[in-house]
């Protein structure tokens, strides 16, 4: 078994035109930095992305909108991006806006082999056109599908070559919810170690669930709103 | 006088009690961590993955991997926990969140919710907010009484999209604390030196007032 590939273009080169694929972080926090870069150079097109965000203008999937290679975005929040807005606003673009809870659990049941879950979130708002819904216990539900993703992209901060993932503070969000759900899931990771280095009580994502992992190079780890505080709490 | 955001947080801050878990929305609500009182054992939930939030870090001590929900640089408190987004919306949809403030553009009588989307003007999505309002057990909004044209904010049915319906129990204003009751704002307190006259001439949806409103206290 070898998992292990040697860097994100080697880790990236058979995602064809067209595919969908998942996107892990949070804003800028815990993005595959080094597969959308190598995604960026290789100029695969046509591509639906579920992401709960669409980066910033010059950094994360906005790299990818700006050489037009997005098709369609399945996110929960997409603000701070004018390339996204205009391509959106042109029809250029197809968005379809998912609420955040709603997004993670269809990552989630994909990854469990479930094809659909039941929640409230979006009840009574357009986000129910067309969906079925379900009365459970006098409260209403709506029917939303698992996500059928071809490849799942993540960063970890550490992973072992048998594709064991442990995140790091926040970085963590969708990543280990994506890495479950992809046909083919690859990871890159901060540090590479040997099988058998990481605790097996500390893994997050087990192993069965990534296909290709590669140690990840020069993070430039993006802020998107540095806040500070002299002295007193908040 | 009206009070300011930061009064409003403060006002909010009186709602919470010991052992609560909370979630605080962008804007306004952000603020209410500033008057937690010393007293409460109060924790912060961020919707990215964290409970147990802390203030923002000290200059040079901002970490990229460490942030809220509104992507803003954090820290964490002794006691926090890390998790991916599907049990940070488990807990929240579970009823394990005790409160959820929240920002809004348009509060109904009934207590729905527009907050997310200006058909044609703004069109950013609805990150967490949809999830938090079908399953929150409390919500409380805090949002300035009129918007900046000076309409009322609280209306008989919203016009904007929905985020959330027959969801929102209070509402705290720079004018008013109301409560969402059989369909009507029900007047709870007034901001010092307010008066129901203004409040009344503020609110367009249906508005009950009983008498001998009291002012806020802080």
């Amino acid at each position: 078994m070898n998992k292990v590939f040697t860097n994100a273009a080697h880790a990236v080169e058979d995602i064809a035109d067209g595919s969908t694929i998942m996107l892990g972080g949070f804003g800028l926090c815990g993005i595959p930095e080094n597969c959308i870069a190598a995604l960026v150079k290789q100029g695969t097109k046509e591509l639906t992305c579920i992401s709960n965000n669409a980066g910033v203008d010059d950094f994360g999937i906005g790299l990818m909108l700006q050489q037009k290679q997005v098709k369609k975005m399945i996110s929960s929040y997409v603000g701070e991006n004018a390339e996204f807005e205009r391509q959106l606003l042109s029809g250029e673009l197809d968005v379809e806006l998912v609420p955040q809870g709603t997004l993670a659990t269809r990552c989630m049941a994909a990854g469990y082999g479930m094809p659909a879950i039941f929640t409230p979130a979006g009840v009574g708002t357009e986000v129910a056109q067309g969906k079925e819904t379900r009365n459970f216990n006098g409260k209403e539900y709506l029917l939303e599908m698992a996500f059928d993703a071809d490849y799942a992209i993540v960063k970890a901060w550490k992973g072992d070559a048998l594709g064991n993932l442990v995140y790091k503070d926040t970085a963590r969000n969708f990543n280990p919810l994506m890495a479950m759900a992809g046909k083919i899931t690859i990871a890159e990771v901060e540090e590479l170690v040997p099988a058998g280095t990481l605790d097996p009580n500390q893994v997050h994502t087990p192993g069965i669930y990534v296909h290709r992992i590669f140690q990840g190079q020069d993070y430039e780890k993006r802020i998107e709103q540095r806040t500070v505080r002299k002295q007193l709490p908040f | 006088m009206a009070l300011d955001k930061y009064q409003i947080a403060q006002r909010i801050a009186q709602e919470l009690q010991d052992g609560f878990y909370v979630n605080l929305g962008i804007g306004i609500p952000t603020l209410v961590a500033n008057y937690i009182p010393a007293n409460l054992d109060v924790i912060l939930q961020s919707e990215n993955g964290l409970l147990g939030m802390g203030p923002f870090p000290l200059e040079g001590e901002e970490d990229a991997d460490l942030i809220n929900a509104g992507k803003q640089t954090i820290t964490t408190l002794p006691g926090s926990a890390f998790f991916d987004s599907a049990m940070s919306f488990g807990m929240i949809r579970s009823g394990k969140v005790d409160l959820t403030v929240l920002g809004a553009m348009e509060v109904s009588e009934n207590g729905d919710i527009a907050n997310w989307k200006i058909p044609g003007k703004m069109v950013k999505g609805m990150g967490g907010a949809m999830d938090l309002v079908a399953s929150a057990k409390n919500i409380i909004v805090a949002m300035m009484h009129t918007n900046p044209k000076g309409e009322s904010k609280l209306l008989s049915s919203c016009t904007l999209p929905l985020t959330g319906k027959r969801c929102v129990k209070k509402i705290v204003t720079e004018l008013a604390v109301l409560e969402i009751v059989n369909g009507a704002f029900k007047l709870l307190e007034r901001a010092p030196g307010v008066s129901v006259d203004e409040i009344r001439e503020k609110t367009a949806g249906k508005l009950i007032v009983e008498t001998g409103i009291p002012e806020m206290q802080f």
